[in-house]
């Protein structure tokens, strides 16, 4: 790693101006993403200005999960992966999110790497991270994986650039309807949906978030669940542990008079952004659920999926983390 | 496909759940009862002493001062030194193992106020005022304690390479298991879930931990 300083501010006011105005300042909160970086030679900052630093009450929201009065839950942007996991009991209506943190990456990472983190962290395309190559997300002038060996990227949402997003978090919160906080360099904070947070390749391939430098993500809510609402995550990897999703699927959902309402469906790891499909939810709204309408509805998410010829196996594997997703919200036992 | 592994009632990190969840009309009193080391900033970072004041460390040699399996040391290191390297190469610790440096094989595993964190993903720096305990912490001098024996008995080793992390990662299980609720082997397979092991020996883990969690330990040494 190169050499650099380590600041610690107390305020986010100075915290954030610092790197809005320090050349090669960055914000660190759980590191892992940065420190990785920065051993791959691919970032070399002068200062971490550390958001673990950041006292007293601004400190201890970004912190601390905690629910309003109204019920919508707060999750400051420092908590970590292994407490989110742990929360599944009691995030009635919300699993999906628990289910998510609790399978991505390993024990040891998931006590350090933050949910803020987890959203912002840049992706995991083996030619972005390749030190040596100048690929499109590096000022290149081509995506490098889409005539490479690009058996982990986007079926859905590609071009020009077809990495996956890396984020495992960021699906259930899509499918959760998930609003984040964002505090600017002037120090006004704007509340916007989770969906608006990523870039998608055809507006800037350089980045995947809309955060300026100096920006700060504050915190993530979640909504009032509905009664009665489900939801669940199902993800398939090549190894049950300690590796990245192939595909993902989120879901959330309620029953109404035998009916399937307020639908909504995020798919991860097929698309350069957390991927909506409304297709999906098209298809389910409205419905009684069943085994066959979970197919259909699989096969409608991936009627937009255009494979490169060295992912095409992505689309059944998508249909069928969203079937089984579905199949566990809507708590109908899997039919193989 | 893999069946996500049934997690309830597995035990609980150092966290309380129902700790983590506030009402917002009692941030004030949340404000005087925050107990930073394990509650609600378990992916924290170092503890300073005027945390008030801003400070900028580095880039040449600082001082950092943290408790390494229960004593107080301190290391004059650049703000760029991981955790792991200060432990091996300052502090002459060599129980953690640097393997592949990226947080993906947890060979460097240690606990940081009681909690398994990757110290080739940390900076030295972020343990200031902070309790560390590495595979040498585990026993009591020369003698192992009942999780290593175990590994002894139950040939839990093979080359010994992932060893260190594979005890930090069951130590903190069974540290964190509530009192007399028994262990199952998924919540075994999923501490270790982050333990690469290229000799494969993970039954013998899981069977060594079974057997601690047990209390029927045979005698050690026996």
């Amino acid at each position: 790693m190169n050499r650099f300083t380590i600041v610690r501010i107390p305020s986010l006011k100075d915290a954030s101006n610092r790197v809005a105005t320090t050349q090669g300042a960055v914000l660190r909160a759980g590191g892992i993403d940065l420190l990785d970086h920065m051993k791959e030679g691919l970032q070399a900052p002068s200062e971490l200005v550390e958001l673990h630093a950041i006292g007293g009450d601004e400190g201890m929201k970004l912190r601390s999960m905690d629910v309003h009065g109204d019920g919508r839950r707060r999750l400051g942007a420092l908590v970590t992966l292994a407490q989110i996991a742990e929360l599944e009991e009691l995030f009635e209506g919300h699993q999906a999110l628990a289910q998510a943190a609790a399978h991505a990456a390993t024990p040891g990472i998931r006590n350090a790497a933050t949910l803020g983190g987890n959203l912002l962290q840049r992706p995991r395309c083996w030619y972005y991270r390749h030190v040596d190559l100048v690929c499109l997300k590096k000022g290149g002038d081509m995506c490098l994986a889409q005539t490479g060996d690009h058996r982990y990227h986007a079926i859905l949402g590609g071009g020009p650039s077809y990495i996956v997003h890396p984020s495992s978090l960021a699906g259930p919160l899509v499918a959760l309807e998930a609003t984040i906080d964002v505090r600017g360099v002037d120090g006004t904070v704007r509340t916007i949906a989770i969906e608006e947070l990523f870039v998608g390749p055809t507006v800037d391939p350089m980045r995947e978030h809309c955060l300026a430098p100096g920006e700060i993500l504050l915190s993530v809510t979640l909504p009032v669940p509905a009664p009665g609402q489900r939801s669940a995550h199902a993800m398939a990897k090549e190894k049950q542990s300690q590796d990245w999703p192939l595909a993902e699927a989120s879901v959330r959902l309620r029953m109404d008079g035998g009916k399937l309402r307020d639908v909504r469906v995020a798919l991860g790891h097929v698309a350069p952004v957390p991927w909506r499909s409304k297709e999906a939810e098209a298809a389910l709204e409205g419905q009684a659920p069943s085994a066959e309408l979970f197919a259909r509805a699989a096969q409608a998410a991936t009627g937009p999926a255009k494979p490169l010829p060295g992912n095409a196996y992505k689309v059944p594997l998508c249909q069928g983390v969203l079937r089984q997703a579905l199949h566990e919200a809507a708590q109908i036992p899997l039919p193989e | 496909m893999s069946e996500p592994a049934n997690r309830r009632g597995a035990p609980k990190g150092g966290l309380t759940r129902r700790g983590l969840f506030r009402g917002v009309g009692t941030a004030t009193l949340l404000g005087g009862c925050v107990d930073r080391t394990s509650t609600t900033d378990p992916g924290g970072h170092a503890v300073v002493d005027d945390a008030t004041a801003p400070a900028e460390l580095g880039p040449d040699r600082v001082p950092v001062r943290f408790t390494l399996n229960g004593e107080s040391v301190e290391a004059a290191v650049e703000p760029r030194t991981t955790l792991l390297d200060a432990l091996r190469l300052d502090l002459d610790t060599t129980g953690p193992k640097l393997v592949c440096d990226r947080g993906s094989c947890s060979a460097c595993l240690v606990l940081v106020d009681g909690l398994p964190r990757n110290s080739c993903m940390m900076l030295a720096h972020d343990v200031a005022g902070r309790e560390v305990t590495t595979v040498e912490g585990l026993s009591k001098g020369d003698e192992l304690s009942a999780l290593q024996h175990a590994f002894v008995r139950h040939d839990a080793l093979q080359c010994g390479f992932c060893t260190s992390g594979m005890l930090i990662s069951c130590a903190a299980l069974l540290r964190r298991r509530p009192k007399g609720e028994p262990l199952t082997a998924t919540q075994v397979q999923d501490a270790i879930a982050g333990n690469l092991c290229r000799c494969g020996t993970y039954p013998h883990v899981v069977a060594a931990v079974l057997e601690v969690a047990s209390g029927k330990t045979e005698r050690a040494g026996a």
